[in-house]
C-alpha cells in the first residue's frame, strides 16, 4: 500500500531529514514548512496522513488542524507535540486527531503510527464509498 | 513578625487605652453621682434644721408672750388698792401657778422702788429697793419688761417679767420671776439626735438655757457675732475645731438667739456609708474592668501571634510554590528549546543508520566506527531526552488520579526494587511500618517515584556500610500519614539544606544525577496535598519526613 504524508513543521532541517527516511521506506512525504504551506498543498493534492507539529509561528499546528479537517476529513493527523505542550496534543485528539507523538520522537514508533492511521484513512474511505 | 518587645508594648498600650477610656467615664460617674447624692441630702438636713429652728423659736416666742399677756391681763383689770387686801396676791398667784408651775414669785413694786406686796418662798427680798436698778427704769419707760437670766438675790438661775401701770399720778409695777429651767425643757427635745443640742444665747453670748454639752448655763459660748435678722438661717460654724451645722434665729420677744446644733455624725451618717459604698463599687469596678481588659488584650494578642505565625508559615510555603512555579515554567521552556534540536540530531543519526545499509558504505573500513559513532549519538540524545522529559514532566500540570493507596505496600514493593543494589553495598534498610495504617487518597505510582528518589539518595548518600530506617504512623488532627526515612550517611550542610529540592542541585557527580530527583518528588507530594521536610545535621544523616493527608470519606 502506497502511503503519502505531509509533514509540517517549522524546523527545515527535521522536515528534510525525517522527508529522506520515510522515501527510504518507500513512503512518498511532501514537505511543508509552514501551516499556510501546508494547506496550500492539500488544496492541490490528497494525503492520507499530516505529520503536524503543534509549535509553530504564525498559524498554529492548532488552527491548521481545525482547517484540515473542514478541507479533507478523511487526512489523519499526527500531531508532534513538545512535552509542556501535551495539553495541545490533547485538545488536538479532542478536535479529531489521530494521535500524537512527544519530540524527540522514536522513529519506528511514529512510522507505526503512520501506517495505523494510513490503514484506518483507507478503510473510512471505503466505508465512504460503500454508503 | 513583630518581636516579642513589640507585643509587650501593644499589650501595655491596648490595657493602658482600655482602662483609660473604661475607669475614666466611672470615675466621673461615681464623682458626680456621690457629690449629687451629697448635695441632696445636705439640702434635706438644712430643710430639717430650719424647720426644727423655726418651731422652737415660735414656742419659746409664744410662751414669752403668754406670760407678758397674763401679767398685763393681771395688772390693768384690777387697781392697786385691790392687790393690797391681804391675800389677794396671794390668790392671784395661785391662780397663775395652777395653770403655769413656772412662777417662782410675784411682787408689786411702788414707783419708789420699794416692795409693797409680795408673794413667794424668798421672803427675805420683801425689803429689797430696785430704784437704781436698770430693769425698774426700763420697765417703767417702756411699759414691759424682760430680764435676760441671772441668779440674783434668791442665788438660782431666773428671769423677771415686769409690766407698769399708771394710775393718777402714781405708777407701780407688776413683777414676776420666772424658773429660767422652763426654757431648757422648751429649747431642748428628742427631736434633737444623740448629739444634737440646742441653747438660748444673749447678745453678750451668755447662755440663757442650759447646753447638752458644753459650756454650763449662763457661761459664754462663743459662736461668733450674729447682727439681728428676722427668719432662720444656717450656718457651718466650728466648735472644738469641728465643723457644725448649726440653725439660727433670733426671738422676736427678746434679744435672745436660738442655736440648734445638729448631731454632725447622725446627719452625715448616710454620707459616710455611701461613700463607703461607692468607693467599695469603684473598686469592684476596677477589678472587673481590668481583668476584663487583661483577658480581652491577652486574648487579641494570642490570636493576632497566631495569624502572625499562620501568616509567616504561609508566606514561606508560598515563597517555596512560586519558586518551584516559576523554576518549572523555566525548566519547562528550556526543556522544550532542547527539544527541537535533539529531535534534529536524532532523525540525523537515524538516517546516518539507514544509510548504513547501502553497499558500498557496508564495504568501507571504517564501518564499524561509523556503526559505533551512531550508536553513541543515539543514546546520548536518549540521555538528554530523558533529562528534558523529566523537567517537562515536573513542570507539567497533570492532576495526579486519587486512588486508595496502602503506604506500606508501595514501601514494600519500593524497596524490593532497591534491595539487590542495597545488599551490594552493605546498607540494610529497616522497616518500621504500623500494622492496620490508613488508607491515603493518593497516586501510588507517583508515591513510588517519591520513595525511590529519597532511598535511592540514601543508598548514594551512605556510599557503603550503613542503615535506612522507613517508619509509617497515623497521627490525628489533622489526619496525616507520617513516613519517615532516615538513613546513616554523612548527613546535609546546613547552607545546602534550603537548596536540596531545588532543580539540578545535586551533590552526585556529573552524569550520575540529574538533580531534579528531590524537585519533582517535592512537587509530586505537593501536588498529592502533602508536605515533605528535611532534618539533617552534618554527621548524623538526614531524616526525610513526609505527610500526605488522610482519606476522608
Amino acid at each position: 500500500m502506497e502511503i503519502r504524508i505531509l509533514l509540517v513543521d517549522d524546523e527545515a532541517d527535521f522536515v528534510e531529514t525525517m522527508a529522506k527516511r520515510f522515501r527510504i521506506r518507500k513512503i512518498t512525504v511532501a514537505p511543508a514548512y509552514s501551516g499556510v504551506e501546508a494547506l496550500k498543498l492539500m488544496d492541490e493534492q490528497d494525503f492520507d496522513v499530516v505529520i503536524l507539529d503543534v509549535r509553530m509561528p504564525g498559524m498554529d499546528g492548532l488552527e491548521v488542524l481545525r482547517q484540515i479537517r473542514l478541507k479533507r476529513p478523511l487526512t489523519e493527523v499526527i500531531m508532534l507535540t513538545g512535552h509542556a505542550s501535551l495539553d495541545a496534543g490533547m485538545q488536538g485528539m479532542n478536535l479529531g486527531a489521530y494521535d500524537y507523538v512527544l519530540k524527540p520522537a522514536d522513529f519506528d514508533e511514529l512510522l507505526d503510527k503512520v501506517r495505523r492511521a494510513a490503514e484506518r484513512k483507507a478503510l473510512n474511505v471505503r466505508a465512504q464509498a460503500k454508503g | 513578625m513583630i518581636e516579642s518587645s513589640g507585643y509587650t508594648k501593644l499589650r501595655i498600650k491596648m490595657v493602658l487605652t482600655t482602662l483609660g477610656f473604661s475607669l475614666i467615664p466611672l470615675l466621673i460617674l461615681g464623682y458626680t453621682i456621690f457629690r449629687q447624692f451629697e448635695a441632696a441630702h445636705i439640702g434635706k438636713v438644712v430643710q430639717h434644721l430650719n424647720h426644727l429652728t423655726e418651731n422652737k423659736r415660735r414656742t419659746i416666742d409664744l410662751f414669752l408672750n403668754e406670760r407678758l399677756s397674763q401679767l398685763m391681763a393681771i395688772a390693768y383689770t384690777h387697781k392697786l388698792q385691790y392687790f393690797l387686801e391681804d391675800g389677794t396676791l396671794e390668790r392671784v398667784f395661785t391662780l397663775m401657778q395652777a395653770r403655769s408651775k413656772y412662777y417662782i414669785d410675784l411682787g408689786i413694786i411702788d414707783q419708789d422702788g420699794s416692795h409693797v406686796i409680795y408673794t413667794g418662798p424668798y421672803q427675805a427680798i420683801r425689803t429689797a429697793n430696785y430704784k437704781d436698778e436698770e430693769w425698774f427704769n426700763q420697765v417703767q419707760a417702756k411699759g414691759f419688761y424682760i430680764s435676760d437670766v441671772f441668779l440674783g438675790r434668791r442665788n438660782y438661775p431666773h428671769f423677771i417679767i415686769a409690766v407698769s401701770r399708771r394710775e393718777g399720778d402714781h405708777t407701780w409695777v407688776l413683777r414676776a420671776t420666772i424658773d429660767s429651767d422652763i426654757f431648757d425643757s422648751l429649747v431642748q427635745s428628742d427631736q434633737l439626735g444623740a448629739n444634737g443640742d440646742a441653747f438660748l444665747l444673749n447678745t453678750d453670748n451668755v447662755l440663757q438655757s442650759k447646753p447638752r454639752f458644753g459650756p454650763k448655763l449662763l457661761e459664754h459660748m462663743n459662736l461668733g457675732s450674729f447682727a439681728k435678722f428676722t427668719g432662720v438661717r444656717t450656718d457651718t460654724i466650728a466648735v472644738d475645731g469641728k465643723p457644725y451645722l448649726v440653725g439660727l434665729a433670733w426671738l422676736e420677744n427678746k434679744n435672745w438667739l436660738l442655736a440648734i446644733r445638729d448631731d454632725p455624725t447622725e446627719e452625715l451618717m448616710p454620707l459616710a456609708r455611701t461613700r463607703w459604698l461607692v468607693w467599695i463599687i469603684l473598686a469592684g469596678g476596677f477589678l472587673v474592668i481590668a481583668g476584663g481588659t487583661i483577658l480581652t488584650s491577652n486574648t487579641i494578642l494570642s490570636q493576632l501571634m497566631r495569624s502572625e505565625r499562620e501568616k509567616a508559615s504561609l508566606n514561606a510555603s508560598l515563597t517555596q510554590s512560586s519558586k518551584m512555579a516559576s523554576l518549572g515554567k523555566m525548566a519547562a521552556g528550556v526543556a522544550h528549546e532542547i527539544n527541537n534540536p535533539l529531535a534534529i540530531i536524532k532523525e540525523k543519526a537515524g538516517w546516518m543508520r539507514d544509510l548504513l545499509g547501502e553497499e558500498d558504505i557496508k564495504a568501507s573500513p571504517n564501518f564499524k566506527e561509523f556503526e559505533d559513532a551512531i550508536t553513541k549519538i543515539e543514546y546520548h540524545v536518549t540521555r538528554a531526552k530523558d533529562v528534558t522529559h523529566r523537567l517537562l514532566g515536573f513542570a507539567r500540570r497533570m492532576d495526579p488520579i486519587h486512588e486508595d493507596v496502602n503506604v506500606n505496600e508501595v514501601i514494600t514493593q519500593t524497596i524490593t526494587f532497591l534491595q539487590n543494589e542495597a545488599r551490594y553495598r552493605a546498607i540494610e534498610i529497616h522497616t518500621g511500618l504500623q500494622k492496620d495504617l490508613p488508607f491515603v487518597a493518593s497516586d501510588s505510582a507517583q508515591l513510588q517515584q517519591v520513595f525511590l528518589n529519597i532511598i535511592d539518595n540514601a543508598i548514594d548518600a551512605i556510599g557503603k556500610d550503613g542503615n535506612i530506617h522507613i517508619r509509617t504512623m497515623a497521627v490525628h488532627d489533622p489526619d496525616e500519614v507520617v513516613i519517615t526515612i532516615k538513613d546513616s550517611g554523612p548527613g546535609i550542610p546546613k547552607e545546602k539544606l534550603d537548596k536540596i529540592f531545588d532543580p539540578f542541585f545535586t551533590t552526585k557527580k556529573v552524569g550520575e544525577g540529574t538533580g531534579l530527583g528531590l524537585t519533582i518528588s517535592f512537587s509530586i507530594i505537593q501536588k498529592l496535598g502533602g508536605t515533605i521536610k528535611v532534618e539533617s545535621e552534618e554527621g548524623q544523616g538526614a531524616t526525610f519526613i513526609i505527610c500526605l493527608p488522610r482519606n476522608k470519606d
